[in-house]
């Protein structure tokens, strides 16, 4: 098998065994990345230098020692273009490292390339980004989800061993099952969000992208633990996250909820996900059917949080300090106005707009104050929920990869393919997409993703779960036919 | 008609912190522009605040001074207005969960401007508080020619604003209030609290109305006041243009007003619109603060404050209400004096010589008590040695010059000049013997009934003495001798 095409946890092993060198691998990576990525456009840059550097120094005898992994293009690497898919941050430059950069490093690995992205993590698509498409690998016609669209379809597509992306509604478990991928969004917490550009702050957390559950494991073991730097990360032991791996699920009870299985659903990933759930029965795991009640409020509710914490988060891009800055401006407020209307695109402003006007005064106890309560109801779901089970089971969307353009026009359909992701992070629970089959449509093969949802700082568990399966199916080994 | 005022008080306070409020940055006075910036206080993409603990700590500590509530949690919300001097065009604040609630500032006579003290309208008058928050500073801004730069080496430093009632009814209340509360967060250690270099900013709001009417008047709001005294003149000369628009008959508009202090004038800044909306929500980056974790602290921390030490100085010391509220009113001068008056035969004579000699020999000098050159202990040898009678009043003028000049002990002064006085009986009556005998007219009147030829004698005795004999003494033996 060539170099790209191995897991994190074999190429790794490779590079501790000193059977490949760490620019060797990174050299490898790059042509492959040179060879398919204009098909996919997952990378929004690389500097492939600068990952040399790093490879020189690389320890691989570290955990993730001498592996180049790529990150989402809203995470901040010092020195690196921190873009956020958009033009009003064309040109910066990072000046620091995000805090996940730093534990990486601290492993071993090494950060390489920037991803695609919706911009400032706003869509479901990777096509409100502001430089380009992401292309799904496997169908080039159709979106590979989003927001974190091009960490997901760069993992898929053998142009990286494992990617950070960043989850506010399902950005990264989304996008994972589109791509036919492992994608882990931690429990809120778990990971630092210091260096994250942020969207929402009280959804947002970042997770990793693999090719498999082991090497998700992996990337969680060394990103994972409190930050002095955030005050809401926090302070629970970071076990090893590959201990359960391997355990069989006799006594392991899963939940499936009613409400995920509903009208609207693809009869393809309702098939699959039902199959997913009957092979769990043959593991040894006893199904249990769950009911999460306010699921039907949890679009609602995000759109208010998220817009509201989004407006303000993306006040501090004004062009003073860094950035787009419009130019020849008459006065400050031309300045704000024409700067921020040209450096922001369509669905941001969107955003932007209905957050300002969910907190305007005389609409606060109305929209953000009720969504609050309606948020404390839906994570009581999830607790009541847990009483009962050790994990949830459902599908990640309730579809396939759409055609890029079919949602563009309608941003309310395009809000819905996060239906069955955005209560979790409401939750502040942990939640993963894995592989569970494909769908036919038009004569392609489309991937579907089994969404596993777990209790609080239970990722551990979460993982074991998510790798009895994958163990003993052959979904993840498939892997798009490129050229 | 009769108009009366009600003004009302918002203080910004920086706290004293070493770092940022969000932020590891240094809290530094002067540094170059932009010297003491990071991620966080430029508000650069995906930078995080973090507490700074210290900064809530002074603040449940000026609560506590101040008798404020301290309710068990306190949190954070973003006030939302764009701005360049706001990195993130947000402010960290507190909304409707601040850190201290109620409180009042009491106003003690001495706090009044001098020439007020006299015809204080309501002595022992408290102004009550609505509320002191917390938050952080914005950056300054310097206009230039065509441009306009920021530093933002201010951005982010811990700001408290402590919100009084509007029941505070003149200047020169408002000028007692801000001194007491100075005071108070000095002593603290919170703040200095110095309006001058904007650690103590105040924005007046004040309004008029016809006596008798319970609802306020049109609230102006006026800015750019930098002292205290400057704070007394505006809010003089803008009682008195409100007053006299009302009585032309013209109506007042809610608005901000700058003043300008060397024009002795208020100029209106803006119009209130429509209040701004500034959609307050919580901020999702911090956590709410647990009070309870850090109150014994805070409690322990607790100083002797103004009144308390006012009160103390009067009945442990013996001193005046006046002398005690000259020396509280600098906490360091107060420590000096606590120190030195502790092993002082006679406090009330420390009190004495610190307010009557130091005071005025430091301001000659342009020093401030915490570089004085006299240590209190030194001063209390000084006046032991004149109360014991070794040297007198006016020898001891002399050896204070001296110590202030030297930083010599009084002891070695007296002994280097020889200051010591003679109260040897046997020499002191042979000086006087030569004095009577060389004073045959002055003798002759004084048994002549005239009293004061004495002085004349004692005049030769103690130049014969160089001065060193106890003039006290001198007079018993002359009376003594001349009796004969």
């Amino acid at each position: 098998m060539e170099l790209p095409a191995l897991s994190l946890a074999d190429v790794q092993a490779r590079l501790r065994a000193k059977e490949v060198s760490p620019a060797e691998v990174l050299r490898a990576l790059d042509a492959r990345i040179g060879q398919v990525d204009p098909q996919i456009h997952g990378y929004l840059s690389r500097d492939l230098d600068a990952a040399l550097a790093c490879a020189e120094k690389a320890d691989v005898s570290l955990p993730l020692g001498g592996v180049p992994i790529a990150i989402k293009d809203v995470i901040n690497v010092n020195g690196e273009p921190c873009t956020a898919a958009s033009k009003i941050l064309q040109g910066y430059r990072a000046n620091y490292d995000a805090t996940v950069i730093r534990k990486l490093r601290a492993a071993g690995a090494i950060p390489f390339g920037r991803c695609n992205l919706d911009e400032f993590a706003m869509g479901s698509s990777t096509e409100n980004s502001a430089f380009g498409h992401t292309r799904n690998p496997w169908d080039t016609s159709r979106i590979p989800g989003g927001s974190s669209g091009g960490s997901a379809a760069v993992v898929a597509a053998n142009e990286a061993f494992a990617a950070l992306g960043s989850d506010t509604g399902g950005s990264i478990r989304q996008p994972a099952a589109l791509c036919g991928i492992v994608g882990l969004k931690p429990t809120y917490g778990r990971v630092s969000r210091f260096g994250l550009i942020a969207f929402a702050s009280s959804l947002d957390q970042i997770g990793p992208f693999t090719k498999t559950v082991r090497d998700a494991a992996l990337v969680l073991n060394a990103i994972a633990g409190r930050d002095p730097q955030d005050s809401t990360s926090l302070d629970e032991p970071v076990p090893d996250h590959t201990a359960l791996l391997g355990r069989d699920l006799h006594g392991v009870r899963l939940g499936m909820p009613r409400e995920y299985f509903i009208e609207g659903l693809d009869p393809q990933v309702d098939a699959a996900v039902r199959a997913a759930v009957k092979h769990y029965e043959s593991l040894g795991a006893e199904i249990v059917e769950v009911s999460l009640p306010n699921t039907e409020h949890a679009v609602g509710v995000y759109y208010i949080i998220a817009t509201a914490e989004a407006s303000a988060n993306l006040a501090r891009f004004d062009g003073v300090r860094y950035g787009h800055r419009a130019a020849d401006a008459t006065g400050l407020l031309d300045h704000y106005g024409r700067t921020r209307e040209e450096g922001f695109g369509p669905e941001v402003k969107r955003r932007i707009i209905l957050g300002t006007y969910v907190l305007s005064s005389g609409y606060y106890d109305a929209f953000y104050l009720r969504a609050q309560k309606v948020r404390t109801l839906i994570r009581r779901d999830f607790s009541e929920a847990f009483e009962k089970v050790d994990a949830i089971i459902c599908p990640t969307s309730p579809e396939v990869a759409f055609k890029a353009g079919d949602r563009s026009d309608d941003p309310l359909k395009m809000y819905l393919a996060d239906i069955f992701t955005i209560a979790t992070n409401l939750a502040g629970i942990p939640g993963l997409s894995i592989p569970c089959g494909f769908a036919e449509v038009d004569g392609r093969k489309l991937p579907i993703g089994l969404q596993l949802l777990g209790k609080p700082f239970q990722e551990s568990q979460l993982l074991q779960i998510a790798h009895a399966y994958e163990q003993s199916t052959d979904w993840h080994k498939a892997r798009p036919a490129l050229v | 008609m009769s108009l009366i005022p009600t003004i009302g008080l918002e203080v910004h306070v920086q706290l004293k912190t070493r770092s940022k409020m969000f932020c590891a940055c240094p809290v530094e006075y002067g540094a170059g522009p932009n010297a003491h910036t990071c991620p966080v206080c430029l508000g650069y993409p995906g930078a995080l605040p973090v507490m700074n603990e210290e900064a809530l700590k002074m603040s449940a500590l000026t609560g506590l001074m101040l008798g404020c509530a301290i309710p068990e949690v306190c949190k954070f919300d973003r006030k939302n207005y764009f701005y360049p001097d706001m990195p993130k065009n947000y402010q960290i604040t507190q909304f409707d969960a601040p850190i201290c609630q109620g409180g009042a500032v009491p106003l003690h006579d001495f706090a009044y401007p001098k020439d007020a003290q006299k015809s204080i309208a309501h002595p022992g008058k408290k102004v009550r508080l609505t509320r002191i928050h917390l938050e952080e500073d914005v950056a300054k801004s310097q206009h230039f020619e065509t441009s306009t730069g920021i530093d933002f080496n201010r951005a982010g430093t811990p700001l408290m604003e402590i919100v009084s009632e509007p029941e505070i009814d003149t200047p020169e209340e408002a000028f007692a209030y801000l001194t007491a509360l100075q005071q108070i967060l000095v002593y603290g250690g919170v703040s200095d609290a110095d309006m001058e270099r904007g650690q103590m900013r105040c924005d007046c709001n004040v309004s008029v109305r016809p006596e008798g009417q319970a609802e306020l008047g049109v609230k102006i709001e006026i800015k750019n006041m930098n002292s205290i005294s400057g704070v007394r003149r505006a809010l003089a000369y803008e009682i008195e243009r409100q007053t006299a628009a009302l009585q032309r008959g013209e109506t007042l508009i809610q608005s901000t007003r700058r003043w300008d202090d060397d024009a002795g004038q208020t100029f209106q800044m803006r119009v209130k619109e429509s209040s701004h909306d500034y959609r307050y929500f919580p901020d999702p980056d911090l956590l709410p603060v647990k009070t309870s974790v850090f109150m014994d602290e805070v409690r322990a921390r607790r100083p002797e404050l103004p009144a308390e030490k006012r009160e103390r100085f009067v009945t442990q010391f013996g001193c005046t209400d006046y002398d005690a509220s000259v020396l509280a009113s600098d906490q360091a001068l107060a420590e000096y004096f606590d120190a030195a008056a502790k092993g002082a035969t006679k406090p009330k004579s420390v009190a004495n010589w610190i307010i009557n000699d130091l005071l005025s020999a430091l301001a000659a000098a342009g020093k401030i008590i915490a570089d004085c050159p006299i240590s209190a202990h030194a001063l209390d040898e000084l006046v032991n040695l004149i109360e014991a009678g070794t040297i007198s009043s006016s020898q001891g003028k002399t050896v204070f010059a001296e110590m202030f000049a030297s930083g010599k002990p009084a002891a070695q002064i007296v002994e280097e000049k020889g200051l010591k006085q003679v109260s040897d009986l046997g020499a002191i009556e042979a000086l006087c013997d030569q004095a009577i005998a060389a004073s045959a007219k002055a003798v002759a009147e004084y048994k002549a009934g005239k009293a004061q030829a004495i002085n004349s004698i004692k005049g030769q005795v103690m130049k014969l003495s160089q001065g060193k004999a106890n003039p006290v003494v001198v007079s018993e033996i002359l009376t003594r001798k001349l009796a004969e």
